[in-house]
């Protein structure tokens, strides 16, 4: 290859010029195109993301080892540090699960008894898929990662992701042997919840900063900052009761909600797949378009 | 193979070293590394690449690899797509039309005029994202990656000052 002899060369011949400029315009042009082409929300934009991310998967599970590696490290470090501290705190709490434990056990059998007395319908079956965290993509623009199981690990759209702590997102794209997780602070996360001992209808919908918003509340409703937030499962997307966070702020401009979810240590999502008796899902597709669905667009 | 396909091999894949060092940095920016409150404020290293290389080799990073770049960011990223191609054209642009400003220039002049580009980029990425989202990005998160973004760019320009270095006497 001819070395360059500088950027001047290329402005010695003016028909040049005029065809850098050209294909410059089409570029931009083509951005427009693409920008367009993204609010429209096609099947191909989709197709494109799950492509590359589908690409880079395997780079990205491979880079991502020796950083948890190196991070497990730190942490255990850290941990040697305040062992004994940790150990009395944990033997306090041991000592209050226990208790709490006694009370669940006696309302389960309860609520069996009085779900038999009031022939309830059974909940649907949660089947789960556990992957690993091997991309966190996004910035200031969108939040999501990438986890490293696909539609051959019976991944599909809308599955929720969890860990122990509580809801981390939705699955948006499924490649083959990769997914991307839309997580609940993104701009475009819209999840049915329930508020407080009230139980009251909002959609929690997130803005890209760390403490997503509680929209579409009844007038009358009152929720108070420490209030337990929890998904409704209205839609039949979601399975109902996954604990969501905690709401900070509430007032009359803003109510906010602290996700239970340690974004730093997000390493492992469980995805459950949520098998409505009655909606009968496709194996491995989409659930049916409706309604329901659109609201969690 | 004759000595001369060789060369011209060598040739080719020396002119490709910006562009594919640059999608390496987009990879290893998409590792997690599961600092708190790290990840959404993570430095644009698209914008900091693409800027390396049209400063100083214009001719190995022409606009159709400034636009691959940035398509390949967003379908990575998740964000509105379209937005990070034509930030990064503009960006192109506005270093091409003011060549004989960037020709002379040292290292902290060029980190000097780095600060209100970047700012210029991020602002058009607010903009177009909000456009696009029909609604308000909230903007204390972009401050942040805008801040982050500046102070990693040394960073950054020492490992491509070393790659130039090596691939690109």
């Amino acid at each position: 290859m001819k070395k360059a002899t500088g950027p001047v060369s290329h402005l010695t011949t003016p028909i040049r010029a005029w065809a850098h400029r050209f294909a410059f315009l089409i570029l931009i042009v083509a951005a427009f195109a693409l920008m367009l082409l993204g609010k429209a929300d096609t099947v191909l934009v989709e197709r494109a993301r799950t492509a590359v991310v589908d690409a880079v998967a395997p780079i990205l599970e491979v880079a991502s080892r020796p950083v948890g590696t190196v991070r497990d490290f730190f942490d255990q470090i850290r941990e040697l540090s305040d062992l004994r501290a940790e150990n009395a705190v944990l033997r306090r709490e041991n000592q209050r699960l226990r208790q709490w434990q006694a009370v669940a056990q006696r309302l389960e059998a309860e609520n069996l008894a009085l779900r038999e007395l009031a022939q309830t319908v059974p909940d649907a079956g949660l089947r789960f898929v556990t992957a690993r965290v091997i991309g966190d993509t996004g910035g200031a623009f969108a939040r999501s990662v990438l986890v490293n199981a696909g539609s051959r690990d019976g991944v599909a759209k809308n599955q929720a992701a969890i860990t122990s702590e509580g809801l981390a997102g939705r699955i948006t794209e499924v490649g083959l042997r990769s997914a991307r997780v839309l997580l609940i602070t993104d701009i475009n996360s819209r999840i049915p919840v329930l508020v407080g001992d009230g139980r009251e209808r909002a959609i929690l919908g997130g803005d890209n900063t760390g403490q997503p918003k509680l929209l579409y509340l009844m007038p009358n409703s009152e929720i108070r900052p420490g209030d337990r937030v929890i998904t409704s499962g209205h839609g039949g997307v979601f399975p109902p009761d996954l604990p969501v966070g905690i709401v900070t702020q509430a007032s009359e401009t803003a109510m906010r909600v602290q996700p239970y979810i340690d974004w730093a240590h997000l390493e492992y999502l469980r995805l459950a797949d949520y098998e409505l008796p009655h909606l009968l899902l496709q194996p491995g597709g989409d659930p049916p378009a409706g309604p329901p669905m659109e609201a969690l667009r | 193979m004759s000595d001369t396909a060789w060369t011209r091999l060598d040739g080719l894949a020396r002119g490709l070293s910006p562009f594919a060092l640059t999608l390496a940095f987009l990879m290893a920016a998409a590792v997690p590394l599961r600092i708190s409150d790290l990840s959404p404020i993570l430095p644009a290293v698209g914008l900091i690449a693409v800027y390396y290389w049209i400063v100083h080799r214009p001719d190995l990073m022409p606009a159709w690899a400034v636009f691959l770049i940035g398509l390949i960011q967003d379908l990575l990223g998740g964000g509105p797509l379209g937005v990070g191609p034509f930030v990064l054209l503009v960006l192109y642009a506005a270093v091409a039309t003011q060549r004989r400003v960037f020709a002379g220039g040292g290292f902290f002049l060029l980190w000097l005029i780095f600060l209100p580009l970047a700012g210029g980029a991020f602002l058009l990425s607010w903009l177009f994202g909000s456009l696009i989202l029909d609604q308000v990005i909230a903007p204390r998160p972009v401050i942040f990656e805008y801040l982050t973004t500046i102070a990693f760019y040394p960073c950054l320009t020492w490992i491509f000052i070393q790659a130039q270095r090596a691939f690109l006497r």
